[in-house]
Protein backbone atom coordinates (compact mmCIF):
# COMPACT_ATOMS: atom_id res chain seq x y z
CA UNK A 1 0.00 0.00 0.00
CA UNK A 2 1.20 3.25 -1.25
CA UNK A 3 0.26 5.92 1.51
CA UNK A 4 0.53 3.46 4.87
CA UNK A 5 1.64 5.09 7.93
CA UNK A 6 4.69 2.60 9.19
CA UNK A 7 3.45 -0.27 10.84
CA UNK A 8 4.24 0.56 14.31
CA UNK A 9 2.32 3.92 14.09
CA UNK A 10 -0.18 1.92 12.80
CA UNK A 11 -0.59 -0.26 15.89
CA UNK A 12 -0.76 2.79 17.92
CA UNK A 13 -3.12 4.84 15.82
CA UNK A 14 -5.60 1.07 16.34
CA UNK A 15 -6.02 1.41 19.67
CA UNK A 16 -5.95 5.30 19.88
CA UNK A 17 -8.34 4.99 16.97
CA UNK A 18 -10.54 2.35 19.20
CA UNK A 19 -10.28 4.65 22.18
CA UNK A 20 -11.56 7.46 20.06
CA UNK A 21 -14.28 5.50 18.74
CA UNK A 22 -15.51 4.33 22.13
CA UNK A 23 -15.55 7.30 23.94
CA UNK A 24 -17.55 9.14 20.79
CA UNK A 25 -20.09 6.76 20.82
CA UNK A 26 -20.78 7.40 24.72
CA UNK A 27 -20.44 11.09 23.65
CA UNK A 28 -23.32 10.57 21.23
CA UNK A 29 -25.01 8.87 24.18
CA UNK A 30 -24.99 11.80 26.41
CA UNK A 31 -25.80 13.87 23.47
CA UNK A 32 -29.20 12.42 23.75
CA UNK A 33 -29.79 12.34 27.27
CA UNK A 34 -33.70 11.49 27.33
CA UNK A 35 -33.55 8.69 24.61
CA UNK A 36 -30.47 7.22 26.43
CA UNK A 37 -32.34 7.13 29.22
CA UNK A 38 -35.19 5.91 28.18
CA UNK A 39 -33.61 3.10 26.52
CA UNK A 40 -30.71 1.82 29.45
CA UNK A 41 -34.00 2.15 32.02
CA UNK A 42 -35.58 -0.54 29.95
CA UNK A 43 -33.00 -2.55 29.66
CA UNK A 44 -32.40 -2.34 33.26
CA UNK A 45 -35.85 -3.37 34.22
CA UNK A 46 -35.19 -6.09 31.74
CA UNK A 47 -32.10 -7.39 33.37
CA UNK A 48 -33.07 -6.55 37.06
CA UNK A 49 -36.34 -8.44 36.94
CA UNK A 50 -34.87 -11.86 36.56
CA UNK A 51 -31.93 -10.99 38.80
CA UNK A 52 -35.02 -10.71 41.23
CA UNK A 53 -36.29 -13.22 41.20
CA UNK A 54 -32.91 -15.27 41.24
CA UNK A 55 -32.13 -13.42 44.26
CA UNK A 56 -35.30 -14.38 46.17
CA UNK A 57 -35.34 -18.06 44.81
CA UNK A 58 -31.31 -18.02 46.07
CA UNK A 59 -32.64 -16.90 49.88
CA UNK A 60 -35.34 -19.38 49.67
CA UNK A 61 -33.10 -22.31 48.66
CA UNK A 62 -30.57 -20.84 51.36
CA UNK A 63 -33.46 -21.30 53.87
CA UNK A 64 -34.61 -24.66 53.70
CA UNK A 65 -31.16 -25.54 53.04
CA UNK A 66 -31.36 -26.59 56.96
CA UNK A 67 -33.79 -29.30 56.35
CA UNK A 68 -31.82 -30.93 53.79
CA UNK A 69 -31.74 -34.89 54.27
CA UNK A 70 -34.06 -34.84 57.65
CA UNK A 71 -36.50 -37.08 56.36
CA UNK A 72 -37.84 -39.25 59.42
CA UNK A 73 -41.08 -40.92 60.05
CA UNK A 74 -42.30 -40.56 63.56
CA UNK A 75 -44.44 -44.01 65.01
CA UNK A 76 -46.44 -43.23 67.85
CA UNK A 77 -47.65 -46.06 69.77
CA UNK A 78 -50.76 -46.71 70.66
CA UNK A 79 -50.70 -45.00 74.53
CA UNK A 80 -50.95 -48.29 76.43
CA UNK A 81 -48.05 -49.75 74.77
CA UNK A 82 -45.17 -50.48 77.27
CA UNK A 83 -41.93 -49.66 77.08
CA UNK A 84 -40.79 -53.07 77.10
CA UNK A 85 -43.23 -53.97 73.81
CA UNK A 86 -41.71 -50.91 72.11
CA UNK A 87 -38.34 -51.99 72.33
CA UNK A 88 -38.95 -55.46 71.11
CA UNK A 89 -40.93 -53.77 67.79
CA UNK A 90 -38.33 -51.72 68.06
CA UNK A 91 -35.39 -54.37 67.11
CA UNK A 92 -37.32 -56.39 64.90
CA UNK A 93 -37.68 -53.09 62.48
CA UNK A 94 -34.32 -52.58 62.76
CA UNK A 95 -33.75 -55.27 60.83
CA UNK A 96 -35.77 -53.75 57.91
CA UNK A 97 -33.91 -53.15 54.68
CA UNK A 98 -34.90 -49.53 54.14
CA UNK A 99 -34.48 -48.51 58.29
CA UNK A 100 -31.19 -46.48 58.80
CA UNK A 101 -31.23 -45.94 62.48
CA UNK A 102 -34.12 -45.75 65.20
CA UNK A 103 -34.54 -43.44 67.69
CA UNK A 104 -36.33 -44.56 71.11
CA UNK A 105 -38.17 -41.55 72.73
CA UNK A 106 -39.95 -42.43 76.09
CA UNK A 107 -43.31 -41.23 77.10
CA UNK A 108 -40.49 -39.69 79.89
CA UNK A 109 -38.44 -38.15 77.07
CA UNK A 110 -41.05 -37.22 75.11
CA UNK A 111 -42.54 -34.68 77.98
CA UNK A 112 -39.41 -33.35 79.11
CA UNK A 113 -38.89 -32.19 75.03
CA UNK A 114 -42.24 -30.89 75.46
CA UNK A 115 -41.44 -29.00 78.73
CA UNK A 116 -38.82 -27.63 76.88
CA UNK A 117 -39.95 -26.16 73.66
CA UNK A 118 -43.43 -25.66 74.31
CA UNK A 119 -43.57 -23.01 76.95
CA UNK A 120 -46.55 -24.99 78.54
CA UNK A 121 -43.70 -26.26 81.08
CA UNK A 122 -45.74 -25.24 83.80
CA UNK A 123 -48.93 -26.61 82.44
CA UNK A 124 -47.88 -29.64 82.65
CA UNK A 125 -47.31 -29.99 86.60
CA UNK A 126 -51.34 -29.80 86.80
CA UNK A 127 -51.48 -33.02 84.73
CA UNK A 128 -51.80 -36.45 86.95
CA UNK A 129 -50.28 -38.79 83.93
CA UNK A 130 -48.09 -38.27 81.36
CA UNK A 131 -50.57 -38.19 77.93
CA UNK A 132 -48.06 -38.27 75.87
CA UNK A 133 -47.05 -41.94 74.12
CA UNK A 134 -43.71 -43.47 73.05
CA UNK A 135 -42.30 -42.20 69.65
CA UNK A 136 -40.07 -44.38 67.37
CA UNK A 137 -38.48 -41.98 65.12
CA UNK A 138 -37.54 -43.81 61.66
CA UNK A 139 -34.55 -42.53 59.78
CA UNK A 140 -35.06 -44.33 56.61
CA UNK A 141 -32.38 -45.63 54.33
CA UNK A 142 -32.55 -43.80 50.89
CA UNK A 143 -31.49 -42.48 48.00
CA UNK A 144 -32.45 -39.13 47.09
CA UNK A 145 -35.68 -38.43 45.64
CA UNK A 146 -36.96 -41.86 46.66
CA UNK A 147 -40.25 -40.69 47.69
CA UNK A 148 -42.12 -43.79 46.77
CA UNK A 149 -39.86 -45.95 49.18
CA UNK A 150 -40.59 -43.51 51.83
CA UNK A 151 -44.35 -43.18 51.13
CA UNK A 152 -44.26 -47.61 51.06
CA UNK A 153 -42.63 -47.50 54.04
CA UNK A 154 -45.11 -45.52 56.07
CA UNK A 155 -47.78 -47.45 55.05
CA UNK A 156 -46.13 -50.54 56.12
CA UNK A 157 -45.20 -49.25 59.66
CA UNK A 158 -48.75 -48.11 60.05
CA UNK A 159 -50.23 -51.39 59.58
CA UNK A 160 -48.47 -52.61 62.46
CA UNK A 161 -50.72 -53.27 65.39
CA UNK A 162 -48.96 -51.37 68.11
CA UNK A 163 -48.20 -47.71 65.90
CA UNK A 164 -51.31 -45.03 66.38
CA UNK A 165 -50.05 -43.12 63.66
CA UNK A 166 -47.31 -42.87 61.11
CA UNK A 167 -45.88 -39.78 60.08
CA UNK A 168 -43.62 -38.41 57.43
CA UNK A 169 -42.01 -35.81 59.20
CA UNK A 170 -40.73 -33.53 56.02
CA UNK A 171 -43.15 -34.36 53.00
CA UNK A 172 -43.45 -30.42 52.89
CA UNK A 173 -40.10 -30.08 52.40
CA UNK A 174 -39.80 -32.51 49.59
CA UNK A 175 -42.64 -30.35 47.97
CA UNK A 176 -40.77 -27.30 49.18
CA UNK A 177 -37.90 -28.49 46.71
CA UNK A 178 -40.20 -29.36 43.82
CA UNK A 179 -41.62 -25.97 43.51
CA UNK A 180 -38.43 -24.29 44.18
CA UNK A 181 -36.86 -26.78 41.30
CA UNK A 182 -39.85 -25.13 39.30
CA UNK A 183 -39.23 -22.01 40.30
CA UNK A 184 -35.93 -22.15 39.04
CA UNK A 185 -36.45 -23.70 35.56
CA UNK A 186 -39.26 -20.47 35.60
CA UNK A 187 -36.63 -18.29 36.21
CA UNK A 188 -34.47 -19.62 33.77
CA UNK A 189 -37.00 -19.75 30.90
CA UNK A 190 -37.76 -16.13 31.85
CA UNK A 191 -34.76 -14.73 31.65
CA UNK A 192 -33.80 -16.02 28.18
CA UNK A 193 -37.16 -14.38 27.30
CA UNK A 194 -36.01 -11.01 28.67
CA UNK A 195 -32.38 -11.64 26.95
CA UNK A 196 -33.62 -11.74 24.19
CA UNK A 197 -36.12 -8.96 25.00
CA UNK A 198 -33.01 -6.99 25.68
CA UNK A 199 -31.24 -8.23 22.31
CA UNK A 200 -34.16 -6.96 19.92
CA UNK A 201 -33.85 -3.42 22.49
CA UNK A 202 -30.50 -2.75 21.40
CA UNK A 203 -30.74 -4.43 18.11
CA UNK A 204 -33.55 -2.05 16.94
CA UNK A 205 -32.15 1.14 18.63
CA UNK A 206 -29.06 0.62 16.75
CA UNK A 207 -31.15 -0.07 13.49
CA UNK A 208 -32.55 3.28 14.37
CA UNK A 209 -28.92 5.58 14.54
CA UNK A 210 -27.45 3.07 11.66
CA UNK A 211 -30.57 4.99 9.48
CA UNK A 212 -29.83 8.36 10.91
CA UNK A 213 -25.99 7.93 9.61
CA UNK A 214 -26.46 6.83 6.56
CA UNK A 215 -25.17 9.41 4.90
CA UNK A 216 -22.26 8.79 7.01
CA UNK A 217 -22.08 5.55 6.55
CA UNK A 218 -22.60 6.30 2.65
CA UNK A 219 -19.17 8.59 2.51
CA UNK A 220 -17.28 6.79 4.94
CA UNK A 221 -18.03 3.47 2.21
CA UNK A 222 -16.87 5.46 -0.79
CA UNK A 223 -13.54 7.18 0.62
CA UNK A 224 -12.78 3.58 1.63
CA UNK A 225 -13.50 2.53 5.36
CA UNK A 226 -13.82 -1.42 5.54
CA UNK A 227 -16.75 -2.71 7.08
CA UNK A 228 -14.74 -3.20 10.43
CA UNK A 229 -14.31 0.55 10.68
CA UNK A 230 -18.39 1.08 9.76
CA UNK A 231 -19.35 -1.20 12.22
CA UNK A 232 -16.83 -0.18 15.35
CA UNK A 233 -19.14 2.66 16.20
CA UNK A 234 -22.20 1.05 16.34
CA UNK A 235 -20.99 -2.22 18.18
CA UNK A 236 -19.26 0.16 20.83
CA UNK A 237 -22.64 1.85 21.12
CA UNK A 238 -24.17 -1.63 21.83
CA UNK A 239 -21.71 -2.44 24.47
CA UNK A 240 -22.37 1.25 26.21
CA UNK A 241 -25.87 0.65 25.91
CA UNK A 242 -25.10 -3.03 27.69
CA UNK A 243 -22.76 -1.79 30.45
CA UNK A 244 -24.86 1.50 31.42
CA UNK A 245 -28.41 -1.04 31.26
CA UNK A 246 -26.09 -3.28 33.11
CA UNK A 247 -24.95 -0.93 36.11
CA UNK A 248 -28.75 0.34 36.09
CA UNK A 249 -30.11 -3.22 36.76
CA UNK A 250 -27.34 -3.49 39.31
CA UNK A 251 -28.62 -0.05 41.57
CA UNK A 252 -32.48 -0.78 41.09
CA UNK A 253 -31.31 -4.38 42.56
CA UNK A 254 -29.18 -3.01 44.85
CA UNK A 255 -32.21 -0.40 46.18
CA UNK A 256 -34.72 -3.17 45.68
CA UNK A 257 -32.72 -5.40 48.72
CA UNK A 258 -32.21 -2.15 50.84
CA UNK A 259 -35.81 -1.64 50.77
CA UNK A 260 -37.05 -4.58 51.59
CA UNK A 261 -34.17 -5.53 54.18
CA UNK A 262 -35.22 -4.25 57.07
CA UNK A 263 -38.91 -5.81 57.42
CA UNK A 264 -37.31 -9.54 56.53
CA UNK A 265 -35.36 -9.05 58.79
CA UNK A 266 -37.85 -8.36 61.55
CA UNK A 267 -40.44 -11.06 60.35
CA UNK A 268 -37.07 -13.45 60.59
CA UNK A 269 -37.20 -12.01 64.23
CA UNK A 270 -40.63 -13.03 64.80
CA UNK A 271 -39.98 -16.42 63.52
CA UNK A 272 -36.68 -16.51 66.09
CA UNK A 273 -34.11 -16.80 63.24
CA UNK A 274 -31.31 -15.03 62.46
CA UNK A 275 -31.87 -15.12 58.96
CA UNK A 276 -30.49 -12.38 56.74
CA UNK A 277 -31.19 -11.62 53.18
CA UNK A 278 -28.46 -12.44 50.52
CA UNK A 279 -27.61 -9.81 48.21
CA UNK A 280 -25.72 -10.50 44.23
CA UNK A 281 -22.61 -10.54 45.94
CA UNK A 282 -19.84 -9.07 43.92
CA UNK A 283 -18.83 -11.94 41.28
CA UNK A 284 -21.92 -12.34 40.94
CA UNK A 285 -22.56 -8.53 40.30
CA UNK A 286 -19.83 -8.31 37.92
CA UNK A 287 -21.14 -11.65 35.80
CA UNK A 288 -24.42 -9.56 35.58
CA UNK A 289 -22.74 -6.70 33.93
CA UNK A 290 -20.84 -9.27 31.84
CA UNK A 291 -24.08 -10.37 30.56
CA UNK A 292 -25.32 -7.53 29.86
CA UNK A 293 -22.27 -6.14 27.80
CA UNK A 294 -22.50 -9.24 26.16
CA UNK A 295 -26.39 -8.56 25.34
CA UNK A 296 -25.55 -4.98 24.09
CA UNK A 297 -22.62 -6.61 21.68
CA UNK A 298 -24.46 -9.26 19.86
CA UNK A 299 -27.54 -7.11 20.07
CA UNK A 300 -25.90 -4.41 17.90
CA UNK A 301 -23.90 -6.85 15.44
CA UNK A 302 -26.90 -8.66 14.98
CA UNK A 303 -28.84 -5.21 13.65
CA UNK A 304 -25.26 -3.92 12.29
CA UNK A 305 -24.78 -6.92 10.43
CA UNK A 306 -28.25 -7.22 8.87
CA UNK A 307 -28.59 -3.28 8.22
CA UNK A 308 -25.26 -2.10 7.37
CA UNK A 309 -25.23 -4.16 3.69
CA UNK A 310 -28.36 -2.29 2.95
CA UNK A 311 -26.23 0.49 2.66
CA UNK A 312 -24.10 0.98 -0.52
CA UNK A 313 -23.41 4.35 -2.20
CA UNK A 314 -24.77 4.70 -5.78
CA UNK B 1 -3.57 3.69 -15.57
CA UNK B 2 -7.29 2.66 -16.10
CA UNK B 3 -7.28 0.47 -18.88
CA UNK B 4 -11.24 -0.32 -19.94
CA UNK B 5 -11.61 -3.65 -21.91
CA UNK B 6 -14.46 -4.52 -23.93
CA UNK B 7 -16.86 -3.23 -20.54
CA UNK B 8 -20.59 -4.44 -20.87
CA UNK B 9 -22.76 -2.92 -18.27
CA UNK B 10 -26.61 -3.75 -18.05
CA UNK B 11 -28.68 -2.96 -15.24
CA UNK B 12 -31.29 -4.99 -13.98
CA UNK B 13 -34.49 -4.07 -16.30
CA UNK B 14 -32.13 -4.57 -19.47
CA UNK B 15 -30.99 -1.00 -20.03
CA UNK B 16 -27.30 -1.22 -21.34
CA UNK B 17 -26.08 1.82 -19.70
CA UNK B 18 -22.25 1.21 -21.45
CA UNK B 19 -21.82 -1.03 -24.11
CA UNK B 20 -18.30 -2.76 -25.39
CA UNK B 21 -16.20 0.23 -24.09
CA UNK B 22 -12.71 0.14 -24.39
CA UNK B 23 -10.18 2.57 -22.95
CA UNK B 24 -6.96 3.23 -21.63
CA UNK B 25 -5.88 5.86 -19.61
CA UNK B 26 -2.51 6.60 -18.92
CA UNK B 27 -0.67 7.42 -15.98
CA UNK B 28 -0.79 11.04 -15.14
CA UNK B 29 -3.34 11.56 -17.72
CA UNK B 30 -5.92 14.34 -17.38
CA UNK B 31 -8.95 13.77 -19.21
CA UNK B 32 -12.31 14.96 -19.82
CA UNK B 33 -15.37 12.58 -20.28
CA UNK B 34 -18.39 13.89 -22.19
CA UNK B 35 -21.61 13.20 -23.00
CA UNK B 36 -25.44 13.55 -22.68
CA UNK B 37 -26.99 12.85 -19.27
CA UNK B 38 -27.57 9.04 -20.06
CA UNK B 39 -24.96 8.63 -22.28
CA UNK B 40 -23.16 6.53 -19.67
CA UNK B 41 -20.87 9.14 -18.30
CA UNK B 42 -21.40 8.08 -14.46
CA UNK B 43 -21.77 4.34 -15.02
CA UNK B 44 -18.12 4.65 -15.89
CA UNK B 45 -16.52 6.79 -12.97
CA UNK B 46 -18.98 4.05 -10.85
CA UNK B 47 -17.11 1.08 -12.39
CA UNK B 48 -13.98 2.58 -11.73
CA UNK B 49 -14.93 3.39 -8.14
CA UNK B 50 -16.15 -0.35 -7.65
CA UNK B 51 -19.27 1.06 -6.91
CA UNK B 52 -21.26 -1.42 -9.52
CA UNK B 53 -19.43 -3.97 -11.49
CA UNK B 54 -19.46 -4.53 -14.97
CA UNK B 55 -21.99 -7.02 -16.58
CA UNK B 56 -19.08 -8.30 -18.91
CA UNK B 57 -15.56 -7.34 -19.66
CA UNK B 58 -12.53 -6.43 -17.45
CA UNK B 59 -11.21 -3.54 -15.94
CA UNK B 60 -7.87 -2.77 -15.00
CA UNK B 61 -6.56 -0.31 -12.16
CA UNK B 62 -2.63 0.27 -11.96
CA UNK B 63 -2.47 -3.32 -13.27
CA UNK B 64 -5.08 -4.94 -10.99
CA UNK B 65 -7.88 -6.56 -12.25
CA UNK B 66 -11.30 -5.06 -10.79
CA UNK B 67 -12.96 -8.45 -11.20
CA UNK B 68 -10.49 -10.22 -8.92
CA UNK B 69 -11.31 -7.91 -6.47
CA UNK B 70 -13.44 -9.42 -3.35
CA UNK B 71 -16.32 -7.12 -2.02
CA UNK B 72 -14.28 -7.31 1.15
CA UNK B 73 -11.22 -5.80 -0.43
CA UNK B 74 -13.23 -2.90 -2.29
CA UNK B 75 -12.03 -0.38 0.32
CA UNK B 76 -8.25 -0.95 -0.26
CA UNK B 77 -8.63 0.02 -3.78
CA UNK B 78 -10.96 2.94 -2.90
CA UNK B 79 -8.49 4.13 -0.66
CA UNK B 80 -5.80 4.73 -4.20
CA UNK B 81 -9.07 7.05 -5.86
CA UNK B 82 -9.99 10.21 -4.60
CA UNK B 83 -13.99 11.02 -5.87
CA UNK B 84 -15.71 14.33 -5.98
CA UNK B 85 -19.60 14.29 -6.80
CA UNK B 86 -21.49 17.13 -7.87
CA UNK B 87 -23.50 17.29 -4.51
CA UNK B 88 -20.15 16.67 -2.70
CA UNK B 89 -21.77 14.74 0.16
CA UNK B 90 -19.87 16.55 2.66
CA UNK B 91 -21.57 15.89 6.35
CA UNK B 92 -23.09 18.57 8.00
CA UNK B 93 -22.86 17.44 11.71
CA UNK B 94 -18.68 18.00 12.04
CA UNK B 95 -16.45 21.08 11.03
CA UNK B 96 -14.63 21.22 7.57
CA UNK B 97 -11.71 19.72 9.20
CA UNK B 98 -13.55 16.81 9.97
CA UNK B 99 -14.62 16.42 6.85
CA UNK B 100 -11.34 16.44 4.92
CA UNK B 101 -9.82 14.15 7.77
CA UNK B 102 -12.16 11.22 7.03
CA UNK B 103 -9.78 9.09 4.40
CA UNK B 104 -6.91 9.93 6.62
CA UNK B 105 -8.86 8.59 10.13
CA UNK B 106 -9.68 5.49 7.41
CA UNK B 107 -6.75 4.66 6.93
CA UNK B 108 -5.28 5.26 10.47
CA UNK B 109 -2.70 7.92 10.23
CA UNK B 110 -1.37 9.50 13.27
CA UNK B 111 -3.38 12.36 14.88
CA UNK B 112 -0.26 14.90 13.99
CA UNK B 113 0.38 13.41 10.38
CA UNK B 114 -3.47 13.92 10.00
CA UNK B 115 -3.16 17.87 10.75
CA UNK B 116 -0.37 18.50 8.73
CA UNK B 117 -2.28 16.83 5.71
CA UNK B 118 -5.84 18.58 5.87
CA UNK B 119 -4.05 21.58 6.58
CA UNK B 120 -1.98 20.87 3.50
CA UNK B 121 -4.95 19.90 1.72
CA UNK B 122 -7.05 22.98 2.95
CA UNK B 123 -4.08 25.08 1.95
CA UNK B 124 -4.07 23.89 -1.43
CA UNK B 125 -7.98 24.41 -2.28
CA UNK B 126 -7.86 28.32 -0.47
CA UNK B 127 -9.83 27.57 2.65
CA UNK B 128 -7.46 27.01 5.08
CA UNK B 129 -8.86 29.99 7.26
CA UNK B 130 -11.79 28.20 7.13
CA UNK B 131 -11.17 24.65 8.97
CA UNK B 132 -13.23 25.49 11.87
CA UNK B 133 -16.27 26.60 10.08
CA UNK B 134 -19.64 24.12 9.66
CA UNK B 135 -19.57 22.99 5.91
CA UNK B 136 -23.45 24.59 6.36
CA UNK B 137 -22.21 28.22 6.70
CA UNK B 138 -19.87 27.95 3.43
CA UNK B 139 -20.83 28.89 -0.17
CA UNK B 140 -22.07 25.86 -2.93
CA UNK B 141 -18.03 27.15 -4.38
CA UNK B 142 -16.05 26.34 -1.05
CA UNK B 143 -18.20 23.48 -0.07
CA UNK B 144 -17.12 21.55 -3.29
CA UNK B 145 -13.86 22.98 -2.67
CA UNK B 146 -14.01 21.17 1.07
CA UNK B 147 -15.38 17.75 -1.23
CA UNK B 148 -12.17 18.07 -3.39
CA UNK B 149 -10.11 18.61 -0.62
CA UNK B 150 -11.39 15.53 0.96
CA UNK B 151 -10.60 13.60 -2.11
CA UNK B 152 -6.99 14.84 -2.28
CA UNK B 153 -5.71 14.77 1.59
CA UNK B 154 -4.81 11.43 1.21
CA UNK B 155 -2.90 11.71 -1.82
CA UNK B 156 -4.71 9.46 -4.50
CA UNK B 157 -3.33 8.05 -7.23
CA UNK B 158 -6.58 8.56 -9.14
CA UNK B 159 -9.10 11.62 -8.98
CA UNK B 160 -12.52 10.88 -10.28
CA UNK B 161 -14.75 13.83 -10.81
CA UNK B 162 -18.82 13.37 -11.58
CA UNK B 163 -20.01 17.06 -12.95
CA UNK B 164 -17.95 18.94 -10.17
CA UNK B 165 -19.01 22.06 -11.51
CA UNK B 166 -22.66 20.96 -12.05
CA UNK B 167 -23.92 23.90 -9.35
CA UNK B 168 -21.57 26.30 -10.10
CA UNK B 169 -21.26 29.53 -11.90
CA UNK B 170 -19.06 29.99 -15.06
CA UNK B 171 -16.16 31.62 -13.14
CA UNK B 172 -16.26 29.16 -10.18
CA UNK B 173 -16.32 26.52 -12.46
CA UNK B 174 -13.64 27.53 -14.02
CA UNK B 175 -11.65 28.17 -10.89
CA UNK B 176 -12.54 24.59 -9.85
CA UNK B 177 -10.99 22.87 -13.27
CA UNK B 178 -7.82 24.16 -12.82
CA UNK B 179 -8.05 23.42 -9.10
CA UNK B 180 -7.93 19.86 -10.75
CA UNK B 181 -5.24 20.76 -14.02
CA UNK B 182 -2.85 21.61 -10.84
CA UNK B 183 -3.14 18.36 -9.05
CA UNK B 184 -2.61 16.45 -12.54
CA UNK B 185 0.99 18.53 -12.94
CA UNK B 186 1.93 17.34 -9.67
CA UNK B 187 1.32 13.76 -11.31
CA UNK B 188 -2.24 12.45 -10.42
CA UNK B 189 -4.03 10.68 -13.10
CA UNK B 190 -7.12 12.73 -13.15
CA UNK B 191 -10.89 11.86 -14.76
CA UNK B 192 -13.31 14.58 -15.24
CA UNK B 193 -17.29 13.99 -16.07
CA UNK B 194 -18.89 16.76 -17.42
CA UNK B 195 -20.88 17.91 -19.71
CA UNK B 196 -19.55 21.93 -20.33
CA UNK B 197 -18.22 21.64 -23.46
CA UNK B 198 -16.73 25.75 -23.32
CA UNK B 199 -14.71 25.33 -19.91
CA UNK B 200 -13.39 22.07 -21.16
CA UNK B 201 -11.80 23.90 -24.32
CA UNK B 202 -10.73 26.65 -21.52
CA UNK B 203 -8.71 23.63 -19.86
CA UNK B 204 -7.74 22.10 -23.12
CA UNK B 205 -7.60 18.91 -21.81
CA UNK B 206 -8.09 15.40 -23.94
CA UNK B 207 -11.95 14.51 -23.82
CA UNK B 208 -13.69 11.24 -24.16
CA UNK B 209 -16.91 11.64 -25.26
CA UNK B 210 -19.74 8.76 -24.91
CA UNK B 211 -22.93 8.07 -26.60
CA UNK B 212 -25.51 5.89 -25.95
CA UNK B 213 -23.12 3.70 -23.64
CA UNK B 214 -20.50 3.84 -26.45
CA UNK B 215 -16.92 5.91 -27.17
CA UNK B 216 -18.22 8.25 -30.03
CA UNK B 217 -14.86 10.20 -30.13
CA UNK B 218 -11.80 9.34 -28.18
CA UNK B 219 -9.34 12.44 -27.66
CA UNK B 220 -6.55 11.00 -25.61
CA UNK B 221 -2.98 9.96 -27.34
CA UNK B 222 -1.63 6.33 -27.51
CA UNK B 223 -5.28 4.43 -27.06
CA UNK B 224 -7.12 2.46 -28.89
CA UNK B 225 -10.14 2.87 -29.15
CA UNK B 226 -13.04 0.88 -29.86
CA UNK B 227 -14.04 -0.53 -33.66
Amino acid sequence: MRNSPHRKNRLRSYFSHHLQVSLASLGRLYAQPAATLMTTAVIAIALALPVGLYIALDNVSKLSSDWDGSTQISLFLHTHVKNSDAQKLMNRLQKHRHIKKIDFITKEQGLEQFRETSGFGDALKYLDDNPLPIVLVIHPRIKENQATTTTRLVKELSKNKLVELAQLDVQWVKRLYTLLEIAHRSIWVISTMLAFAVLLIIGNTIRLDIQNRREEIEVSKLIGASDAFIRRPFLYTGLWYGIIGGLLATIVTFITLLLIESPIHRLALLYHSDFHLHGLGFAKTLLLILISCSLGLIGSWIAVSRHLKEIEPC
Amino acid sequence: MIHFDNICKRYPGGHDALNRINLRLPKGQMAFLTGHSGAGKSTLLKLIAMIERPTRGQIFLDGVNLNNISNRKIPYIRRNIGIIFQNHHLLYDRPVFDNVAMPLIIQGYRRQEIHKRVRAALNQVGLLSKEKSEPITLSGGEQQRVGIARAIVHKPLLLLADEPTGNLDPELSLEIMQLFARFNQVGTTVLIASHDLDLIKLIGAPSISLQDGKVAHNGLPFTVSNN
